[in-house]
This record gives structure tokens, sequence and C-alpha cells, in this order.
């Protein structure tokens, strides 16, 4: 319970502290009003703006005010289409929300059995390739991947439809690109963790009492095997919403990444801000989670 | 007689930890494979005025969109065809090293800096100090890497300096941690109480006795963090936020070569696979030299 408290008041107070930077940051760009105001704009019509957003006003007083605001879910007005910042991201966030959800469930299934596989029988021919599948995805960047598949799948075999928002196969694509960059320290992960556990005790034991190989791998090792997998898995979902930015502006995927890009080339000042902080939070969550799950696995790690 | 002798002691020194050192590293196929193919890349930058045929800014509207040579239409003056404008693409290619080699180095010096002082600090120190630096660490992962690099370069214009300084004060974290933990683990070592026994100064026992331990972990983060820079600025310039045009970073030209994907996707083939390449043999150096220098690590 303590640990609880613990980890909650250090995901709060990391929270405050993002958000705080990231309002400084954006709001230390010189000015917003004549940004708004646009080139052509007079001294009075951009001393105009600046007083109807309060720009004038202290940056600490401003951040004050649009930190309440945001804890009641108000993130103001987007500048450029003069709706209400939560109204416009709420339509997006569950579409980046799916593509997080497909692209680490891809991420698991694919790296799971074969880091088991290539811990089984080190040094095998399983074991190279998924060594290989994992160097690979670590240095293909992943734009340059989203646009080969669209090569590939789009325009030389028209199987995929190679942007849009429209149905399930636009995803398919996309969740490939984000899975395959969550992927490589996955399988790391399970493979060194599985090569660890079979050479445990318990596994040796367990064995001896004549357990079938299929329950040795299952029961004993992979269920250890498994926890630091579930809580990097939890991680890389943090950081896979963040990267989605770079996949959902390849397949032009309309979700929250895709705002963001859109609305940092329109200087779109609160819509980024809301942005940031909820790709933040999304990160603190999972984090959160993970670690609250590797206490409830494992209840050596509840004194940390 | 004397002739056995010297068998006999030849085989009981046995080979000198440096030949041991330099077996391993000669021995290490992937090691091998990245250093070179990284030293040919650093060469090649280098020498970019020398080897590129082409001023790599120079247009000719009259010779846009030629293919690479293996193509039918190839022609030998431009082996790798040339762009939208008529630039020279292997010419473009070789100074694009020179701008990803640049932004991968001193970005991952900027960071290296930064993360390594506040890593060793709160390893040494602990207590208050590893407090508040974890805090810190935990402040940096929760901030999406991408979307603040995106928003800063957006406010203070996409130069290769703004782009090399937002990268370099972004990506610390890994420095940080790997040197936070690597310095707790020293820091009750015998020979370091012993140092604080007689009497060395801080700074003393940090560069003499705790430095030239973590130097191994930190190069093998220099390695990683280098790729990660190398392909974070060329996902800004592919998303159009991080180097301008005309300058010929790689992710730039690929994202100028996907406006032609339909027709020309050798156009996006050739700074991809040019990227893929460096950052896979900057990982196969750095994976490498994690295991030469810690062996039992090697699975």
């Amino acid at each position: 319970m303590i640990y609880t408290l613990k980890r909650l008041g250090l995901a709060i107070l990391v929270a405050l502290a993002v958000s705080m930077l990231s309002f400084t940051l954006l709001h230390l760009s010189g000015d917003p009003a004549s940004a708004i105001a646009g080139e052509s704009a007079t001294d009075a019509d951009i001393a105009a703006i600046r007083a109807f957003y309060g720009f004038d006003r202290p940056l600490i007083v401003q951040y004050a005010d649009w930190l309440f605001s945001a804890l009641r879910g108000d993130f103001g007005e987007s500048y450029y289409f003069q709706l209400p910042v939560a109204q416009l991201i709420g339509d997006r966030l569950s579409i980046t929300m799916t593509l997080g959800i497909c692209g680490i469930t891809f991420a698991i299934l694919t790296a799971v059995p074969l880091g088991v596989a290539a811990a089984v029988r080190p040094n095998s021919m399983i074991d190279r390739v998924a060594l290989f599948i994992s160097v690979m995805g670590q240095a293909m960047p992943s734009f340059w991947f989203g646009l080969v598949l669209v090569v590939i799948f789009s325009i030389k075999f028209r199987l995929l439809p190679p942007s849009g928002t429209d149905g399930w196969q636009n995803f398919v694509m996309p969740t490939v690109v984000l899975g395959y960059y969550a992927m490589p320290a996955i399988m790391r992960l399970t493979r060194a963790g599985m090569l660890d556990v079979l050479s445990a005790d318990y596994v040796r034991t367990a064995r001896a009492k004549g357990a079938s190989e299929m329950r040795v791998m299952f029961k004993h090792a992979l269920r250890n095997a498994i926890i630091p997998v579930v809580s990097l898995s939890a991680v890389q979902m943090g950081f896979m919403l963040g990267g989605s930015i770079v996949v959902e502006s390849i397949f032009a995927l309309h979700g929250a990444g895709y705002l963001a890009w859109e609305s940092i080339g329109r200087n779109d000042l609160p819509t980024v801000q809301a942005l940031i902080l909820i790709f933040a939070l999304f990160y603190i969550v999972f984090t959160f989670l993970s670690d609250l799950l590797n206490a409830w696995l494992d209840p050596r790690m509840r004194v940390g | 007689m004397a002739k056995t002798i010297e068998t006999v002691e030849a085989a009981l020194s046995g080979p000198t930890p440096g030949q041991v050192l330099r077996g391993r590293i000669f021995g290490h196929r992937g090691l091998m494979f990245g250093g070179v193919v990284l030293a040919a890349i650093c060469i090649v930058a280098l020498l970019a005025p020398v080897l590129a045929p082409h001023d790599p800014y120079s247009q000719n509207l009259l010779a846009r969109m030629q293919p690479p040579v293996w193509f039918d239409k190839g022609t030998w003056d431009h082996p790798l065809g040339t762009d939208h404008l008529g630039r020279d693409y292997l010419s473009r290619l070789i100074y694009g090293a020179r701008i990803s080699l640049l932004i991968g180095g001193v970005a991952a010096l900027i960071s290296g800096l930064i993360g390594t002082l506040m890593g060793v600090a709160a390893g040494y120190f602990g207590g208050k100090v590893d407090t508040v630096v974890t805090f810190i660490i935990n402040v940096r992962l929760a901030m999406p890497v991408v979307l603040v690099a995106l928003a800063v370069v957006a406010v203070f214009g996409g130069s290769l300096q703004v782009v090399i300084l937002v990268l370099g004060l972004l990506l610390w974290d890994r420095f940080a941690v790997v040197m936070r933990s690597s310095t707790q683990q020293l820091r009750s070592m015998e020979y370091v109480n012993a140092a604080r026994a007689i009497g060395c100064s801080t700074s003393r026992i940090v560069f003499s006795e705790i430095m030239p331990n973590i130097v191994n972990s930190l190069i093998v983060v220099v390695t990683l963090e280098m790729a990660h820079a190398i392909l974070l600025e060329a996902a800004l310039s592919f998303l159009g936020l991080g180097v301008q045009p005309p300058t010929p970073s790689w992710g730039l030209m690929v994202a100028e070569g996907k406006k032609m994907l339909l027709f020309e996707p050798w156009l996006i083939a050739i700074p991809g696979v040019a990227l893929f390449v460096l950052v896979l043999v900057i990982n196969l150096l750095g994976d490498g030299l994690r295991d030469v220098s810690a062996p039992e690590n090697r699975n």
C-alpha cells in the first residue's frame, strides 16, 4: 500500500514537471500573438490578440491558469479549428490507442515465441534468425520501413490502402511498422530471461521429477521469465504511443499523433501543449502500471 | 635443452592480456564488420569534396530524375541518378553522410556529457543527489521525444545547430541511467574505499578510480545513442521539422523522394538503405564492444 502511494505520488510529480517544462518551452518561443495574427497584422491587432488570449500576463500566471483548466479537462481552444482542444483530441485518441494496442499485440506475439525458441536452442539456426530480425528492427528507420511496405503492398500488389482511416485495412501496415519498432527489445529480454531461468535449479528439479518438456517450458520457465517482459511491454506501450506520430503521418492515419504533427506546423499552441501532456501521461500511467504489476508478480520488488 | 625450457616458458606464460584483447577484437565478426564499414563511411564523409562527382547543390532541370546506372536509361555520369531538381544523387548521398555523422557524433557528445555528469554524481553521492537525479531522469523519460523535438525545432527554426542541440539535450537519459548504476556498483569497491581512506579528493576518486572503470559501458552507450540520434534526425527531417532543404540530409532525401514513390521508388530506396547501413554498423560496433569488454555478458 505504501509502495503504491509512493509510486503514485512520484507519478503525479513527474506529470507536473513535464507539463511545466513543456509549457515554458513552448511559450519561450517568442510571441504567440504575432504568430496567430499572421504577417499582415498591425500592432494594434497583435495587442488585441495578446490581451484576448492573456499572453500579456506573467508566464507563471498563464501556467497556473492553464493547469487548473486542464485538471478540469479544459485544454483551451485550438487556434486553428476554433474548437475546444479536448473535443478535438478526444476524437483522435481512440485511433492512436487502437494503433498502440494492435502494435504492442503484434510485437508480443512475434517477440515472445521467437525469444523462447531462440533461448531453447542457443546458437541454433532459429537463434540466429531471431537475432537477425531484432538487429534489422533496431537499424531500420520506421518512416522508411513504412514507405517500403507502401511500395510493396499498396503500389505493387494493391492489397492495402496506402493512407487514410477508413477501415481495418488502414491499420495493418501501421501496426506492423509500430510493432516491429517495439519488438527487438521485447525479444531480447524474453531470450535473456528464458536463458537465465532454464539454467535455474527449479527447472532442473522439474525435469528431474519427470515433468514433461512442455510443462517445464510453460509452467516453470516461461512463467518466471515473462515477468520482466510484461513490465517492459507496458513501458514500450507508452513509448510507442509517443512514437506513433511518425507512423501516423506516413500513413495519414488521423490519430492524435497526426494531429500533433499538423498542429505543430500550424503553430496551434494549445493543441500541441495538450498533446505533449497527454502523451507524457500515457507513458507515466503505463510505467506506473508496470511498477505495480511488477510488485504484484514479484514481492521482492515492493521494498524499493 | 635451452629450447625445451623456452617452449615450456612460452606455454606457461601464455598470451599477454593485450594479445587476448586483440584476439577477442579481431575474432569478433560483428565488431570487425561494424568497425570497418563505419570507418569506410567516415572516410567517405571526410573526403566528400574529393569523392563526390558533382556539386550536391547544383541543379540541372534538363536532367531531372535520371535513374541509377543499373536501369536501362542510367548513365555513368550520374551513377545513382538525379533527383527531382536534377541534382546528382550520389553526391548528395556522400555529403549526407557528413550530416548524419556530424549530428550523431555531436549529439552523442552533448548528451554523453550531461548524462555522465548526472549519472556519476547520483551514483557516487547517493542520498538526496540520487533522488533528485532519478526524478529528473523520470521526467525526461516521460517527455515524448519526437513530439517535443518537433515542437522545439518548429519554434527555433530547423537549422543543423538547433537539431543537434535539441537531440543532445533530449537523449542523455540512457547515459544517466547506465552511469548511475555502474558508479553505484563501484562506490563501495575496496580500492575506492582505500582511495578515500588515504585522503584522496572527490574529484581524484571520480576521475582516476571510477571513470576508468566505467569507460567501457560509456563507449557502448555512446554508440547506441549515436545511432538513436541519427535515426531521430532522419525522422525529424522526414517530417519536415529537422534539417531544412537544400541540405542533403538522408531523411530529407527520403521525404523528397516520397512524392515520386509511385514511379521512382529507388529515390527513397537509396537514402533509406544508406541510413539503415549506417545505423546497423554503429549498432554492431556497440554490441561487439560490449561483448569484448564483458565476455561474461555475452548472452
